[in-house]
């Protein structure tokens, strides 16, 4: 992975030097409130309901042991002992104190690691594939632009104070598991017919109020000029996206408006005029690509048989192996993920002890590294087979073996009330009763795939309209409601979900899940799954059951 | 009133002309459509022309007039409009102005070290107390990312 050099630890060091005089300055009265909030908020600090969060960038959802025994750490000494993994790829402390938070960025960043950029209207966290670089489908590794990329949108002096949050995610395989038809910019790598390595370039795209699946602007961009052409969208976008209200504020309205037409040449002309003398040169790319470069993989791990036999002979580990395994493009290895959805915890939360075992048995069988997922889970990417019965044992142990990965109860599910200020509805909660009554293991997996996304706002955190299922909570009357979609998918084949009916009481939501559960069991024709059958029979017969007693 | 140009404190010779006031003696600045309505009494004017750049204003209505000018002021109306940003960029990388490019409005000091990276040379702050933070945050880091202007 990447590794801080004197100039990048030069510029975190001082960003936290600055942050911490900004803090000062707030604490003595030198700035109000309104004008310390942008401050903040660039270093990733949230006042919510009960205390600020801090949020904790995840740079493309890759961290290394040693940082997470720092997460584990700071969770210990600032935090109520846990942590919370986002679909950003970030992660969250919901209980610092403001006067403290400088001296637990100094503290991340003895270990590279940051805040920079995690909230507030500028660029945020570089997002990407969990399976990069070991995946079966990659046509190119996406890291090494993503490394580009964050560095470029760093401390960025032109495009700090944007219109509204933006947000760019990059993939390098055939399925797209970094859901970039929703972000402001998606970049594919792609390769031309000479075969060499370029940029699908998506725009607009995006989830929240509005959601919207990004368009292509550029079918194909040559490598080198991946950051002038990102420099021309974005000065477009300050320039010309809305200021008057936040809820049209972000790019996708922008193009919106103008239609992709006159957009597109807006872009176009900015980008002629720019690109020359800011290409990226081949050495630069193959610089960073070095610190990406595989690990020293066993030649013999192939040859492994106990890993077969443990699976006919341990029919736990057997339904792990299937639910929680990935291939890898290297025979004898596997991709792990481990699941932070175990019955009865919130969705993507960690405690301090997790943090700290799970940072040494990525030590002892991972090369030291750990993945955050957008479905906030985590992922070691290297595992050797031969491994994988003793590593599946300790992660029992510690309750991250539960072998519910892409099933139902693999729940994406934000704050909520629970924490969150913006929120109108508890979404934990949900997830937890959805948990409770789903704990017949055959039936989740006769369900097959099925992505559950619970919001407790508008704001879509958890990106509710584009799960299978979508759970977004609403007020009525100042009591906890819910607005299900049914169809949703930020993968290939992006679409946004669709409306069940008028909104349910808190009380009804688990019944109208397994309801709809239910009738695609019911109904389903052949191996059809939840997202083909919704598909090819729209929202009716799931909404004729679900309100049938209203 | 004392400002920075250049990374030094100074006295500030300009004084800016409301659109509906009268012209005065001595280096003013004007409005974007106050200089398109007058331009021709403004050139003759006796001292310093600059002007007065809104978030709403677009460079390029100005672009062949800054031969013309010594100043171009950029006036935040709220710290969070980053059009200003883009504006200094154009005028320095796009239209080669040379001349003072000046912060003046409701920003903070913790905003000056992205606008000098983007051009802008010289300061007014909001609070007259604020020069010697606006001094130091010129030098809050020594490193960076990408290109632009400086
Ligand atoms: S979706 Fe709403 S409630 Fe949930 S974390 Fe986001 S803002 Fe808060």
């Amino acid at each position: 992975m990447y590794q801080y050099n004197e100039y990048d630890q030069t510029l975190v060091d001082e960003r936290v030097a600055q942050f911490r005089r900004q803090t000062q300055r707030f604490l003595n009265g030198e700035l109000t409130a309104d004008q310390f909030r942008p401050l903040r908020l660039r270093n990733g600090l949230y006042i919510q309901t009960h205390a600020p969060m801090l949020r904790i960038a995840g740079p493309y959802g890759l961290l290394n042991s040693k940082q997470f025994r720092t997460l584990a750490h700071i969770a210990r000494k600032y935090d109520k002992n846990y942590c919370h993994f986002t679909t950003r790829q970030n992660i969250q402390f919901n209980w610092p104190k403001l006067e403290e938070v400088p001296d637990i960025l100094e503290e991340l960043a003895r270990v590279q690691m940051h805040a920079i950029q995690t909230s507030g209207n500028c660029m945020r966290n570089t997002s990407t594939d969990h399976l990069a670089g070991v995946c079966i489908d990659e046509i190119e590794d996406p890291r090494p632009y993503c490394e580009i990329i964050r560095q470029w949108t760093t401390l960025h002096p032109e495009f700090d104070y944007l219109p509204r949050k933006f947000k760019i995610a990059v993939s390098g395989s055939l399925r797209d598991r970094a859901a970039t038809q929703f972000h402001d910019i998606g970049v594919h790598i792609v390769k031309n017919d000479a075969g060499e390595t370029g940029f699908k370039i998506l725009v607009g795209g995006g989830l929240g109020r509005t959601p919207i699946i990004g368009q292509v602007i550029k079918p194909y961009l040559e490598r080198r000029h991946l950051l002038s052409y990102l420099e021309a969208i974005l000065r477009i976008y300050n320039l010309f996206g809305r200021r008057d209200n936040m809820y049209k504020a972000r790019i996708k309205i922008l193009l919106k408006e103008s239609g992709m037409e006159k957009f597109s040449a807006m872009v176009e002309k900015e980008w002629q005029l720019i690109r020359d003398g800011r290409e990226l040169s081949d050495d630069r790319i193959e610089a960073i690509k070095a610190y990406f470069n595989p690990p020293v993989y066993d030649p013999d791990a192939a040859q492994d048989q106990t890993f077969e036999h443990y699976q006919l002979t341990d029919k736990a580990f057997s339904a792990w192996v299937k639910h929680n395994l990935a291939n890898h493009k290297i025979p004898g290895y596997r991709a792990v993920f481990i699941s932070l959805k175990a019955p009865d915890t919130a969705p993507g939360d960690m405690t301090d002890t997790q943090l700290d075992a799970v940072a040494d048995l990525a030590d002892q069988y991972s090369y030291g590294e750990i993945r955050i997922t957008h479905r906030q889970n985590l992922v070691f990417a290297d595992v050797k087979e031969l491994d994988l019965y003793s590593l599946w044992q300790q992660l029992d142990v510690l309750k991250l073996a539960t072998p519910n990965i892409g099933t139902v109860t693999d729940m994406i599910c934000c704050p909520g009330l629970d924490f969150c200020s913006l929120a109108n509805a508890g979404s934990i909660g949900i997830s937890k009763e959805i948990h409770q009554v789903l704990d017949d293991m055959d039936y989740v997996y006769d369900i097959g795939e099925l992505k559950i996304n619970i919001s407790g706002c508008m704001n879509g955190c958890a990106h509710q309209s584009v799960g299978h299922i979508g759970i977004l909570g609403v007020d009525k009357n100042g009591s906890e409601w819910y607005q299900l979609t049914l169809g949703g998918s930020s993968e290939n084949e992006a679409a946004i979900g669709d409306r069940l009916g008028p909104a349910i009481a808190k009380d009804q939501v688990t019944k109208a899940i397994t309801t709809i559960l239910d009738v695609y069991v019911n109904q389903r024709q052949d191996d059809e799954s939840f997202l083909e059958m919704v598909k090819r029979v729209g929202v009716t017969p799931f909404k004729e059951q679900v309100y049938a007693n209203h | 009133m004392q400002i920075i140009k250049d990374k030094e404190i100074i006295n500030n010779s300009w004084s800016y002309i409301a659109d509906d006031d009268a012209l005065k003696t001595g280096d003013i600045s004007v409005s974007v459509s106050r200089w398109k309505k007058d331009k021709d009494i403004l050139i003759k004017h006796q001292g310093k022309i600059g002007i007065r750049l809104r978030p709403e204003d677009t460079t390029g209505d100005i672009a062949d007039d800054l031969g013309n000018l010594q100043l171009i002021e950029l006036d935040f109306p709220s710290l969070a409009d980053g059009r200003l940003f883009s504006h200094a960029w154009l005028l320095r990388g796009r239209y080669h102005y040379a001349g003072e490019i000046r912060a003046t409005g409701h920003y903070l000091p913790d905003q000056v070290f992205y606008l000098s990276r983007v051009g802008v040379n010289a300061f007014s702050p909001e609070k007259p107390e604020d020069l010697p933070v606006v001094l130091a945050s010129l030098n809050d880091f020594s490193v960076t990312y990408q290109c632009s202007i400086n």
